[in-house]
């Protein structure tokens, strides 16, 4: 049990292991697309972890990487479509981020790391705990964002009228991109923090 | 012609890949320890970029599009196969890189020995589909627009991770506490050169 929740905290794909940084970083101004990213980065990699491992034996090894593509990439067409068709808006939000998820290296990193050699069931539950590791770290810096940022969360306002009229403003600079980048490494200075001072004690 | 020189220019400062929009991150914090490999690797990404978006461009245009397909029959006016475009890009990108790697191997091996190592890492870097995804949001008019465009983002990418690189080499030599040393600090740099790079945003 304990290797599969590992992606939470010690091996977390991004803060980690430094895999699928990039759509990790892009979609976090505001709390909502963040969530369905890594909702969908989440449905992707179970699914294709568990056909791969399905099928694992009967791939040849030198074209794996191939057939790991085209697995991948059948899933996100899967899943853009049905973004395309039920919430139009936030679609159009992510835009080419929901096609890179193709490219994100969780994915890949966990169908050769695991998925090739383990049974189908483990290999789903490993690809469910990599996308909820990867949403924790999205949902945390996309809250910071949009909280700072424009003073909302789920594009619902949070900071009340009254602090405006005394001159509170928002954080521009959260919304832009170098940001997020910050963030991020925050996330890794606290987390690197609590690990030493506990590895002390 | 002057629109083809500014969709250069703004590919490469403003729009730059990296620090706006990301792509290719993990292989920019992978391999950016030496400024030789850096370079290196950012090479390959221009050179396969130059020649995998122009590619997918007409792939786009004449087959995938809604009402592409009619220079074969005016049937398909309605014919909108562009849900296919991830899966058609990504093999287009595969099969490019592999190619490249074989005429590299035969006839260039010069080329080879600078570049073979990072080729195959390529076709699963986000820069390079990404680009292609770019390209078909855009909507541009010709083959020459996208083809600069490919040229720019290539060049953005391949100065930020030489920049980057350079900075981390001095890096060595700086104090860092403890728990930032490594990725923290690769981040945060990251970070602050993009704030750099938003100066470009006035031009």
């Amino acid at each position: 049990m304990k290797q599969y929740l590992g992606p939470l905290s010690k091996d977390n794909p991004i803060l980690v292991q430094t895999l699928g940084v990039c759509s990790a970083l892009a979609v976090t101004a505001q709390l909502k697309p963040a969530v369905i990213m890594a909702l969908s980065v989440t449905v992707v990699c179970a699914c294709s972890n568990f056909i791969i491992s399905l099928i694992r034996n009967t791939i040849p090894p030198r074209i794996r990487i191939i057939v790991q593509l085209l697995v991948v990439s059948f899933f996100v067409i899967l899943v853009d479509q049905v973004l395309q068709a039920t919430l139009y808006d936030i679609s159009k939000m992510l835009s080419v981020f929901v096609g890179l998820i193709i490219t994100n290296c969780i994915i890949m990193g966990r169908l050769e790391a695991f998925a090739l050699s383990h049974k189908p069931l483990p290999s789903l539950l490993d690809g469910v705990m990599n996308g909820i590791g990867y949403g924790l770290v999205l949902v945390v810096v996309a809250f910071f964002r949009e909280l700072l940022g424009s003073g909302t969360l789920w594009n619902h306002q949070v900071v009340p009228d009254s602090w405006y009229a005394a001159g509170y403003l928002n954080n521009g600079l959260m919304i832009l991109p170098p940001m997020a980048l910050i963030l991020v490494g925050v996330m890794i200075w606290a987390k690197g923090s609590l690990n030493h001072s506990t590895s002390r004690s | 012609m002057s629109d083809i020189f500014n969709i250069f220019v703004r590919s490469v400062f403003i729009d730059n890949m990296i620090f706006a929009y990301f792509l290719g991150m993990c292989s920019y914090l992978a391999v950016s320890k030496n400024v030789k490999t850096a370079f290196g690797l950012g090479l390959a990404v221009c050179f396969v970029l130059t020649v995998t978006v122009p590619v997918n461009y007409l792939i786009d245009k004449y087959l995938l599009r809604e009402g592409a397909l009619t220079w074969i029959s005016s049937n398909f006016a309605t014919t909108d196969l562009s849900f296919l475009s991830l899966i058609i890009f990504i093999a287009v990108i595969a099969g490019i890189v592999q190619l490249l790697e074989m005429v590299f191997e035969r006839y260039l091996p010069a080329l080879n020995m600078a570049l073979g190592i990072f080729l195959p890492l390529i076709a699963v870097n986000c820069a390079i589909l990404g680009g292609s995804l770019f390209m078909q949001e855009r909507n541009f008019p010709t083959v020459a627009h996208s083809l600069s465009y490919a040229l720019g983002s290539g060049i953005g990418w391949l100065l930020a991770i030489t920049a980057f690189a350079a900075i981390r080499e001095r890096l060595k030599y700086a104090k860092i506490p403890l728990a930032l040393q490594g990725n923290g600090i690769a981040y945060i740099i990251t970070g602050l050169l993009g704030m750099g790079f938003m100066a470009f945003l006035g031009m």
